[in-house]
């Protein structure tokens, strides 16, 4: 095999399904990863993410669908030709290998010369911030620097593709934001077409291009993370993105009503026989004049809870709805106590109407 | 904000000079090592009794001449008569021979059951223990049963048309690696199987997603990680092999003599108790000799990173 400096590949998947006996893992999934995307598969555990990134490493033989990188199928060939680099959620670190030994272990199998080896893999550890540490063992080294181990083995034979498997969810929460910061500057500096697959939306939020939202082996959105959590698609993925609180809402001439209250919609409402207002706890503030315009709901706190850098304040609405709301914090601010009445305000391009029925 | 709050006053260490229940403390940690101490002092006894003492007993005797008197002759009989050294040689022909055969077996067979869904792979290692349960006499004479000449396996071979006359299969150097490699096979396995369990099945995966067919996966990673397991499976069936008894004396039909076998003719026949003690004592010298280099084999092998991923 040669090594030119290669593009990014664009991934398609088409009609995808993979059953385990009953069980739809894969329900008849298309999606279109476009060449240097970082998208993310992002879904609760069983959801199929992870069978998805199978598929496309070749590790999970689906019962029908095409796969191609670029323009040609792979749907078939097993996964040591499939030229593309993986990390793995336990990193698969050979432990009987040195740093050096797990990083240049792609390239002796493609049968590059020493002296090449020596020096991709001197740069592939520098990229990851790891130089000097090619002589080291494996279990000499912390859990981050393993995960940077295994994101350079991923990248030396410089695949078009890169798939990521959940790579970050075993280090603790400081060092994951610096992971998702650095992995993403990687990305920008290689430029390779990245799966990745994460069941914390959060993460998925920071990182990607797009995000395909998976559930029961169905891509429920596939959109930017702005467009994912401002205009969610369906109950499923509002729910899952985010906290929210959801009110029935009913239609009333042109526009709807909560309780024969008329709401002040900043949006098109969608055809749905059952609609709900969907409320982030970000979105709605509490003021004792909210500006104009405002939809205004009357509610009386029962909880409140001073975080630091911001308050979480939970209110029932006078139809005895919970709502939480989250608003910043600075010094000097007064909370309201428990028990005492608040005003709430939702401007209204931050009221989001959705489908109510649960997919 | 009101900034109140009903946290409780915080520093409020004693001051350093007041070393609070040192002196409980120190006894209470005397007494938990005295009662360790305690409680396995039974055990170091009877280790005493039934190991150290018949031990140097034996070398004791293996240094007494004919006359009783101290003499090195158990020792030189060893070395000059030709009968000795080829008992040793056979020891150790049956020895490597077995511990290969079970290696060539076992490992497949640890292979085929480490990939095993959870609850076949343990019906399958209960197949395997099943005969370690059994008297080792009784499956000895088994084989012997099945592989004399009129036995089973005789008799189906020829009226398969396999072969034509019964071959001879025992009270020789088959039988009697058939039966030892049969009754050894689990000591392989056990370990070989532990070290295959424990591999990380991402790190095939990988391997194979970084470009290595699956041959080259398996002798890149999957064999090293289980070089312990195997080193400690062979190691084990070796030595067991060095002292073995029943199966050679029983299958090898006097043809195939090991040390164990002269031990007991020294003592049963000749009533030599100074030529028996002094090949224990060799047998026993080669034995420790033989762990001790492997321990330092082993070790290093897994510091370069055993089983676990």
């Amino acid at each position: 095999m040669t090594q030119p400096t290669k593009d990014a590949l664009p991934i398609t998947v088409r009609n995808v399904t993979k059953t385990y006996g009953p069980v739809h893992a894969l329900d008849d999934v298309s999606i279109d990863v476009h060449s240097g995307e970082f998208l993310t598969l992002l879904g609760p555990s069983g959801s199929g993410k992870t069978t998805l990134l199978m598929v496309l490493a070749g590790f999970t033989r689906p019962d029908c669908g095409s796969l191609k990188f670029g323009d040609t199928e792979v749907i078939r060939p097993p996964p040591h030709l499939r030229d593309l680099g993986m990390t793995f959620q336990s990193y698969a670190l050979f432990p009987h290998m040195t740093v050096a030994g797990n990083v240049g272990y792609p390239l002796r199998l493609r049968k590059r010369p020493k002296a090449e080896i020596a020096d991709r893999v001197a740069r592939a550890l520098d990229t990851v911030q790891l130089g000097g540490f090619g002589d080291r063992r494996i279990d000499q080294l912390s859990g981050g620097q393993r995960q940077r181990v295994a994101v350079a083995r991923a990248i030396v034979f410089e695949p078009r593709i890169l798939l990521m498997d959940e790579p970050l969810s075993a280090l603790d929460k400081k060092l994951r934001d610096q992971m998702q910061i650095e992995l993403r500057h990687l990305h920008e500096q290689l430029g390779m077409t990245t799966v990745y697959v994460t069941h914390d939306q959060r993460e998925a939020l920071t990182m990607s291009d797009r995000i395909a939202v998976v559930n029961h082996g169905r891509i429920m959105q596939l959109a930017t993370p702005r467009d994912l959590y401002e205009r969610p698609a369906n109950r499923f993925v509002a729910d899952f993105i985010g906290e929210s609180t959801f009110l029935d809402v009913t239609r009333q001439g042109d526009g709807l009503a909560w309780n024969g209250m008329p709401l002040n919609l900043g949006h098109p409402v969608p055809e749905a026989p059952g609609l709900q207002l969907m409320i982030r706890p970000e979105r709605i503030v509490m003021r004792d004049a909210p500006g104009e315009g405002f939809n205004i709901f009357d509610a009386t706190a029962t909880d409140v809870v001073y975080q630091g850098d911001s308050y979480l304040l939970h209110a029932r609405l006078k139809d005895g709805t919970q709502i939480a709301l989250r608003g910043p914090m600075r010094g000097g601010d007064a909370l309201p106590q428990a028990g005492q009445p608040v005003t709430l305000g939702l401007a209204p391009e931050d009221t989001v109407v959705i489908d109510a029925s649960d997919v | 904000m009101q900034a109140t709050s009903d946290t409780k006053p915080e520093g409020l260490s004693p001051p350093a000079s007041t070393r609070l229940n040192e002196d409980g403390l120190r006894r209470d940690g005397r007494l938990e090592r005295l009662a360790l101490f305690g409680l396995s002092s039974p055990a170091l006894i009877l280790i005493l009794v039934i190991l150290v003492i018949p031990v140097g007993w034996l070398f004791y005797v293996s240094f007494v001449g004919a006359d009783g008197s101290f003499s090195l002759e158990n020792y030189e009989r060893m070395i000059n008569r030709k009968s000795y050294r080829r008992i040793f040689y056979t020891t150790f022909q049956v020895s490597f021979l077995t511990t290969g055969l079970c290696v060539l077996i076992g490992y497949p067979l640890a292979y085929f059951l480490s990939q095993l869904p959870d609850r076949l792979a343990n019906i399958g290692l209960i197949t395997v223990l099943l005969p370690f349960w059994t008297s080792l006499l009784v499956r000895t004479y088994a084989w012997l049963v099945l592989l004399q000449k009129q036995g089973l396996v005789n008799n189906w071979a020829i009226s398969l048309g396999l072969w034509d006359e019964p071959i001879k299969m025992v009270h020789n150097m088959t039988g009697t690696l058939i039966g030892m490699v049969h009754i050894m096979l689990p000591f392989l396995i056990l370990p070989v199987y532990g070290s295959m369990r424990a591999i990380n099945r991402d790190l095939m995966k990988a391997a194979s997603n970084l470009g290595a067919p699956p041959r080259r996966a398996f002798w890149d990673v999957f064999f090293p990680l289980t070089m312990p397991g195997l080193s400690a499976g062979a190691l084990m069936v070796f030595i067991l092999c060095l002292g073995f008894f029943v199966t050679p004396a029983v299958l090898g039909g006097g043809k195939v003599i090991m040390v164990s076998m002269k031990i007991v003719s020294n003592i049963e026949l000749f009533v030599n108790w100074g030529a028996a003690s002094a090949l224990g004592v060799v047998l026993l010298v080669l034995t420790m000799i033989i762990l001790w280099v492997a321990s330092r084999f082993l070790k290093l092998e897994s510091l370069a990173g055993g089983g676990h991923g």
